[in-house]
């Protein structure tokens, strides 16, 4: 009942912000506002090192005079802040010029359906509980083996939010959502060689974290396989992209389709809507209701209504990636993709870890990327990586201190399988990608 | 004593916050007996301006402001914030922070004014700096000289930006300390078009000044020239080499090699922990006898300069390699602590959101003794990089990254051809062991790094004179 107070004293405040552009001439209007509450504990060496309580909030408006626009955001909700922030974004919108692809959403395109997405599980843990917790967690991973030989700690995450979102053309809707992480990272030593790394589980309900002690000892075993990494010889192979860091290739393609980066012609993959931009095999789509996922929503950043739709059939390009503005701009409608894409999902391939190694056969399997490399104008790819080096489907010994590098559009069109092993923590779930050849560059 | 008055105006007079309040809470925090404390206010106003496809696009305006309150004991940490600088809301803050030790005592604190020994920029709000009128004119007439420049120019995308940012921070001794802290970016990017092959560059630059920054000696249509410059060499650019060769890094910008390699590591925070591959390695040979490097957050107006730190620290210029040897790390209060040595003035923090760290302000290499020329001449083959995207490190590891967005060949002493741009990655206790030649050309980057670490952005300066380096990785594609 008190939740649904604040949803109503909230919804007030953007309706208020609305009215106020009205009242300065503004012609339409859309704003927002976030609430956030959380509390992060991290402990190190077996005893809390920081307890944090978060406590936020923020709103922000877009007024259209006309096809000029402006913006202005504030964390103070008071009425006068309001005003001000109100006639600071009007002031902005004398200055802007007529851009005749400005606006609001099409009204017929905003959400009008709201399911119940199962975002909003509060957690009710104490501070005590929450230390007790990231020790237990770091304990597993310290207590793995005798060569874990520092940390960096273990910590417990826990945020609840309100977000309303509103606009001159009626829409206004509000919903809860929470997010809870625990994650842990410690350092491994054998003589010279030191290695750090990390685990962490994260969700909309706290009951569905993975065991504790199961991210420590996980945390453990990924710092350890990495002592005495060495680098490889300059050559080419083929790659296989584990399933934590494969999110990433499918990010950059998003980027490559988006609408922002087409109407800017600043991508490689510029007039390649029904074309052949992966591999027959690839099924690519977005699941924008599934339920109590991460990145699931009913409408987005602009209130229009989002929906299951796919982006890549058969290898094919279908469809970009749009907001309001950008669809405009390429004479075409929104996708519901202001703010991103929520849930990207590739089908999987029948194999899992183990048979994508025997796939890879010999070859790197990289599991740490490092650095932004990425040239999304010109597909260009070149990062730093670590991993491991792949003999007849067997690793062989870790690898560090070596780059990979290829060009996107072939490296996309190369991809060879995709593994079940998907991890479900991110908006892009993916199992690992194996893809035909890329340069290796080291010692 | 008047930047302390101008912050009390800015923030605590319109919340209706008095001296006595701020003591209260203070006091409220130290009734644990806690090893430090302090309360940390801040109000900052920022606006951003872009212009794209010809036209004004876009404009924001932003108001940030809130309060974090610190309880420290031992190497235990409470935290809270809030973005209502309200008395009950921070006396509540108080309540769960110093909840971080158990036992209770009371405690009466006085307020004395800490008063700022250098200030290194003007107290000016550069967002009131020029009218918006002259903001807009300033963006158009950027945008119009440099469509002039080329016609394979496809488009110019430029954005201006500034913050007005206003600090205070009570200690727990009672010292009270505030900053005035303005900061100004401009950044152009330019996209060009030839036979289908289209490519894109950026330059940029500011500081802690105001508009009028980006008026002298036409800085700002300087940006737009070069970001012509260099988009059309990336036309030109063929494949990268793969493979590891000798490098020879451009002065300024590229001294993000010194930011990853070496600084993160010297961090305060990772020594204590004992996590960084630096950690105990203080007095050891870390870098070729060429090498001094320094951080320096006392520069007049460098964008990664402070007068005092987020902690109410005076900033320094502190030595960190000096002729090769390790001399010392970066530290803030807690980790300063700790380790049994002082805080240099390097405890930054994004916002009052935030927890202070250790952080880099300007790292730079001072000069040496070579001309530029006589580096390029004495390398047979290798890269020459001039400009760099970004950069990453491993600070347990070492092994660092970054990226190359302008590259040439150097073949028999000569820069002959460009090359694409690509990631180039070392280890960071062992690249400037690797330093044969430093340049006598220092140069700062133009002001605008930001530096990310564990999720909190902060403004940053590098520097650095020509550096040849003996083999460094360079993950280019040409095998």
């Amino acid at each position: 009942m008190q939740n649904q107070e604040e949803h109503t004293a909230l919804k007030n405040t953007v309706q208020s912000l609305l009215d106020e552009a009205k009242r300065q001439g503004a012609s339409a209007a859309e704003a927002g506002l976030s609430q956030e509450n959380g509390l992060t504990v991290s402990a190190r060496l077996g005893d809390v090192e920081t307890i944090e309580h978060h406590c936020g909030q923020g709103l922000g408006i877009t007024v259209y005079f006309d096809q000029r626009k402006g913006s202005a955001s504030t964390t103070d909700l008071s009425p006068e802040s309001i005003k001000e922030t109100v006639s600071a974004a009007c002031s902005i919108a004398r200055y802007t010029s007529e851009d005749a692809f400005a606006g609001l959403p099409e009204k017929d395109l905003l959400a009008t359906e709201f399911p119940n997405l199962d975002l909003n599980h509060p957690w009710a843990i104490s501070v005590e509980e929450a230390i007790a917790l990231a020790v237990e967690c770091e304990d597993a991973a310290r207590n793995y083996h005798a060569e874990i030989s520092n940390s960096e700690g273990a910590s417990v995450n826990t945020h609840q939010g309100i977000h309303v979102m509103g606009n001159s053309l009626g829409f206004l809707h509000s919903y809860s959502s929470t997010r809870h992480s625990l994650s842990c990272s410690v350092l491994a030593q054998r003589g010279d060689s030191m290695q750090r790394d990390y685990w962490y589980s994260v969700s909309r309900n706290a009951a569905k974290l993975d065991a504790a002690t199961d991210i420590g000892k996980k945390a453990a075993e990924r710092a350890l396989r990495r002592l005495e990494g060495r680098s490889l010889t300059t050559r080419q192979c083929p790659v296989l992209y584990s399933a934590e860091i494969a999110s990433g290739l499918l990010s950059s393609f998003i980027g490559a389709i988006s609408g922002g980066n087409l109407y800017r012609k600043s991508s490689f993959l510029l007039d390649a809507l029904d074309t052949q931009v992966f591999p027959e095999f690839v099924h690519l789509y977005e699941q924008p209701h599934l339920k109590g996922a991460l990145g699931s929503a009913a409408f987005d950043g602009e209130g229009v209504a989002t929906k299951g739709r796919d982006i890549v059939t058969d290898g094919i390009l279908r469809s970009y990636v749009l907001s309001t503005y950008s669809a405009r701009k390429l004479g075409l409608h929104s996708t519901g993709n202001a703010g991103g894409v929520r849930n990207l999902t590739i089908d999987t391939g029948a194999l899992d870890f183990q048979g994508m190694l025997k796939q890879l056969d010999t070859g790197l399997l990289v599991t740490e990327l490092m650095g932004q490399g990425v040239n999304i104008l010109t597909g260009d790819y070149s990062r730093g990586a670590a991993g491991f080096w792949v003999e007849n489907g067997q690793i062989q010994y870790p690898v560090e201190e070596i780059t990979i590098a290829g060009n996107l559009k072939d490296m996309l069109k190369n991809i060879v399988a995709i593994g079940n092993d998907v991890d479900y923590r991110g908006n892009v779930r993916t199992g690992s990608i194996l893809v035909e050849r890329m340069s290796i560059a080291g010692e | 004593m008047e930047l302390l008055n101008l912050a009390r105006q800015a923030i605590l007079i319109p919340a209706g916050i008095q001296d006595g309040d701020i003591e209260k809470i203070m006091s409220r925090l130290l009734s644990s007996p806690v090893d430090a404390a302090d309360i940390y206010f801040q109000s900052s106003h920022s606006e951003s301006w872009v212009m794209e496809g010809g036209i004004i696009k876009e404009g924001s305006y932003s108001i940030e402001q809130g309060a974090g309150v610190r309880a420290v004991s031992g190497e235990k940490t409470g935290f809270a914030y809030s973005d209502r600088i309200e008395l009950p809301v921070l006396l509540e803050a108080a309540n769960n922070v110093k909840a971080i030790v158990r036992q209770g005592q009371d405690v009466q604190v006085g307020l004395v004014n800490a008063g700022n020994k250098s200030q290194y920029y003007p107290v000016a709000n550069p967002l009131k700096s020029l009218l918006e009128q002259q903001k807009i004119d300033l963006l158009r007439k950027v945008d119009s000289e440099t469509r002039k420049l080329d016609a394979r120019i496809e488009e110019v995308i430029i954005s201006l930006s500034g913050v007005h940012e206003t600090i205070l921070v009570a200690n727990q001794d009672g010292s009270l300390a505030a900053d005035i802290r303005p900061l100004v970016r401009m950044n152009v990017t330019v996209i060009v078009v030839e036979n289908g092959r289209r490519e894109q560059a950026s330059m940029g630059g500011g500081g802690r000044s105001d508009y009028h920054y980006f008026l002298n000696e036409n800085l700002a249509l300087n940006y737009g020239k070069e970001a012509v410059r260099q988009a059309l060499v990336n036309l030109e650019a063929d494949e990268a080499p793969a493979g590891n060769m000798t490098v020879v890094l451009g002065p300024g910008w590229p001294g993000i090699l010194l930011h990853e390699a070496i600084g993160h590591g010297l961090e305060g925070d990772f020594n204590r922990k004992g996590t960084s591959a630096f950690s105990g390695r203080v007095g050891e040979r870390v870098a070729s006898d060429l090498c001094t490097v320094v951080d320096d957050g006392t520069l007049q107006g460098r964008r990664g300069s402070l007068s005092i730190d987020d902690e109410g620290t005076p900033t320094e210029n502190t030595v960190l390699i000096e002729n090769g040897i390790l001399k010392g790390y970066m530290q803030d209060k807690l980790n300063a602590r700790l380790m049994g040595v002082r805080s240099t003035g390097n405890g930054r923090r994004e916002s009052y959101a935030s927890l202070p760290m250790p952080r880099m302000t300007n790292t730079y290499m001072l000069p040496g003794s070579h001309h530029p020329e006589d580096i390029i001449k004495s390398v047979k083959k290798g890269l020459y990089a001039k400009n760099f995207a970004g950069g990453q490190v491993d600070i347990t590891s070492g092994k660092f990254v970054f990226s190359a967005s302008e590259a040439y060949l150097i073949e028999n002493g000569k820069i002959t051809r460009a090359i694409k741009g690509a990631t180039l990655i070392g280890n960071g206790p062992d690249v400037l062991t690797k330093v044969s030649m430093v340049g006598n050309d220092l140069e700062l980057d133009s002001g605008v790094g930001s530096c990310g670490k564990d999720g909190q952005s902060v403004p940053v300066g590098v520097g650095q004179p020509t550096l040849k380096i003996d083999g460094l990785t360079v993950g280019g594609t040409s095998v």
